[in-house]
């Protein structure tokens, strides 16, 4: 981390705005540690991840060790410390997906993308997830593909969305 | 009058009623309600776009003014969605997609003749074997409006506890009906709220756990999205009962809409002037919070769950002292699942003698469950305790997947076991399932066939385990890691006849000795396929030979 937050009053030292929607998420839960899981969905939701910088920033406004921040953070499945890759795939391995094949379109997704569900593609175009049940079973075997789910899925299906992805052109980003 | 003069008003039981009374009212002015499965089932094959067609075609016909299309909870037959139902002659159509809203609109709305390709038989056993309490607004009632829910008698029990009955008698109520946890592990109710009571404490808390992890089961979801003020008043009612005027709502962040549901559900009910302060203007006072959980399957065991609200990691702790006596902030605490507090209305309402009619007399009134799996008929269903597993799998779900054979069902997910054919007569209540090794559960019935391997099953469930130990007692983190390896081994074909037997033997450890129910039960899915497929554990290992060790001097454990 280039930049260490000095002080937590007025925003972060970089001046980035997305801090100020920071503040008012703690600024509502009046800056309690309890809150520390509320603050931390609120961060994730603004800035799409948990960069190190973020937790430092958000263990001295509720006045934590940054241990004990880290250590939430990384002990529950919702919170990511890294980057999302441009599109995602979530893959349900709940039980009743499980028992109608889900890791069959698991293994066909992988191969294609040569790369693990719980990692990102290496271009950063594809994040790969695992769920552990997304509660939709009469559906099984689902996937969450971009927000939408697809329900009664087969590994054609998926790799045709993702293929579809593949051949975009590159995003120009800001 | 309450309504509509804004925030925190104190509502009488008078005006409750007259509300009802409205709303009623403004429900007949519409000669027909079109209502439309809006659960995250139905959602995820296309209900918004068979809503809009619903609107449209009425547009075009020009029926907007005297039909209305409203959003519902789930209506149970998951796997046939988007289901549409039409109140005034209570037709269910399944797999309406925009031209089927069209027809229904065009045929059955303006020529009164039904939709012979969309219509559903609702005298089909998975309708009639069904008998719907925690369920019986799922599916009829706007879930984004309070005053349907009032319409139905909603917040009549909040009333009539609050105006004519003491704290001690509400609790006697629940304890007479035999109303037992719903969460799976079946703690007599009455009992938990008698304990909380008489804690002595300034501060008590009512904690809702709504952190529904087993992987195929989806209740508590369903519930919350259909029929969220019935969770909020059976709260509402357990903090009179207790003496706690906070609850919190603890549910999981995969759940977006049930969410959004209850925050919306909140508001309404605080504007309402039933959550607050002097409720029915009475002494008390009650408020209810949403905490959000973040992933984490052991946050559904409530010394984790207590963990999780106070803002810090999900690690259970030994008990006693049990959350009644020491709980949220150390202070004594009620926890109790969705589908428990869903029954309170009924059963102050009815009675706890209706209540305790239905079922068996050790498990009274009924259990939902999820139903899923190679089944024909998944989705959610409601049946009385007691009912033979047969009638739910054959009947109500329809048998399994053409060309199968059933082999066994799964209750209770990563803590239960399988129930195999022979007993398919079991009926299914707390102690029936423990006897044959499986548990009652949240409500995840998974129903495999000839296709599913009970080792690769049993390994599921051991992988599930593992990710989701937290990692604080060693006989879970590693016993768990362990058990998995053999599995691995097992399934991979490469192990022997000690691995078989020190597969067992780990199990009964890690049961043991384990500090929570994480650990104690997660060895189940294990035993219990051992126990009725162990043949197929057998197929699996190499010849049965006397163990020797191999010459690079690997020992039996080199599974890891």
């Amino acid at each position: 981390m280039s930049q260490q937050p000095t002080t937590t009053k007025g925003g972060h030292p970089s001046g980035d705005n997305r801090f100020k929607l920071l503040d008012r998420a703690i600024t509502k839960n009046q800056s309690r540690g309890d809150a520390l899981i509320e603050v931390l969905h609120a961060a994730q939701g603004i800035f799409g991840f948990l960069e190190n910088d973020l937790l430092v920033y958000i263990a001295r406004s509720l006045k934590l060790p940054l241990s004990t921040v880290y250590g939430v953070a990384t002990f529950y499945h919702f919170f990511r410390l890294k980057p999302k890759g441009e599109h995602t795939v979530v893959l349900c391995m709940g039980t009743a997906c499980y028992v109608k094949g889900a890791s069959g379109i698991q293994k066909s997704i992988e191969e294609h993308c040569k790369c693990k569900f719980g990692e990102t593609t290496a271009d950063n175009k594809i994040s790969l997830i695992q769920a552990r049940c997304v509660g939709s079973c009469g559906l099984a075997p689902v996937a969450v593909i971009d927000d939408n789910v697809a329900g009664k899925l087969t590994g054609e299906h998926a790799l045709q969305r993702i293929k579809q992805w593949q051949s975009e052109p590159e995003e120009v980003t800001a | 009058m309450a309504v509509g003069t804004g925030g925190g008003d104190r509502m009488t039981v008078e005006e409750l009623r007259e509300l009802a009374e409205k709303e009623k009212t403004r429900q007949q002015e519409h000669k027909n309600r079109i209502l439309y499965c809006s659960a995250a089932g139905c959602n995820s094959c296309g209900a918004d776009a068979t809503k809009a067609a619903l609107a449209r075609s009425l547009k075009e016909n020009g029926l907007d003014g005297s039909c209305e299309v409203l959003g519902t909870g789930c209506m149970g037959l998951c796997g046939e969605g988007p289901l549409v139902k039409l109140q005034s002659d209570d037709t269910l159509y399944q797999k309406v997609d925009e031209g089927a809203a069209k027809k229904i609109v065009e045929e059955h709305l303006l020529h009164g003749a039904k939709v012979k390709e969309n219509l559903v038989d609702t005298t089909a056993p998975f309708f009639s074997s069904q008998q719907k309490i925690v369920l019986e607004n799922c599916g009829k009632i706007n879930a984004e409006s309070i005053e349907e829910y009032i319409a139905v008698g909603g917040y009549e029990a909040l009333a009539k506890v609050l105006t004519e009955l003491q704290p001690i008698e509400v609790i006697e109520e629940v304890r007479k009906s035999g109303l037992r946890g719903r969460g799976g592990a079946g703690y007599p109710t009455g009992l938990k709220w008698g304990i909380v009571h008489k804690a002595k404490s300034e501060q008590k808390y009512v904690i809702c756990n709504a952190d529904e992890g087993d992987p195929g089961a989806f209740m508590d979801r369903s519930v919350l999205e259909g029929d969220p003020h019935r969770i909020l008043e059976g709260m509402a009612i357990a903090g009179y009962a207790i003496g706690a005027n906070q609850g919190f709502i603890y549910i999981r962040a995969e759940y977006p809409l049930a969410i959004e549901r209850l925050k919306l559900a909140i508001k309404q009910a605080e504007r309402q002037g039933l959550l607050g302060n002097r409720i029915f203007e009475s002494q008390f006072n009650f408020r209810i919070d949403l905490r959000i959980g973040a992933g984490a399957f052991v946050c559904g065991e409530e010394t984790a769950l207590l963990r999780s609200i106070e803002g810090r990691r999900g690690r259970p702790r030994p008990r006693p002292p049990y959350p009644s006596e020491k709980g949220l902030w150390g202070m004594p605490t009620l926890i109790n699942n969705v589908e428990t507090y869903a029954n309170i209305a009924p059963i102050i309402n009815r009675g706890n003698a209706w209540f305790a009619s239905i079922g068996t007399p050790k498990s009274a009134g009924t259990k939902v469950f999820a139903l899923a799996g190679n089944i024909k008929n998944t989705g959610l269903i409601e049946v009385p305790m007691g009912i033979p597993l047969r009638k739910v799998i054959f009947d109500i779900g329809g048998g399994t997947l053409d060309g199968t054979e059933f082999k066994a069902a799964q209750t209770g997910g990563p803590s239960g076991g399988c129930i195999p054919k022979e007993h398919l007569d079991l009926p299914v209540d707390y102690e029936s399932l423990a006897t044959v090794g499986s548990i009652m559960g949240s409500g995840g019935m998974i129903v495999m066939d000839s296709t599913s391997n009970m080792v690769d099953v049993a390994k599921y469930f051991m992988e599930f385990c593992k990710d989701e130990s937290c990692g604080k007692c060693i006989p879970c983190r590693v016993g768990t890691v362990h058990i998995h390896g053999l599995l691995d081994k097992i399934s991979r074909g490469e192990a022997t006849k000690d691995d078989l037997a020190l597969l067992e033997e780990l199990c009964v450890t890690v049961m043991k000795t384990s500090l929570c129910g994480l650990g104690q039960s997660a060895p189940n899915p294990v035993r219990s396929t051992l126990r009725y497929f162990r043949q197929e554990y057998e197929q699996l290992l190499s010849k049965p030979v006397d163990y020797v060790p191999s010459a690079d001097g690997r020992t039996t454990d080199n599974h890891l």
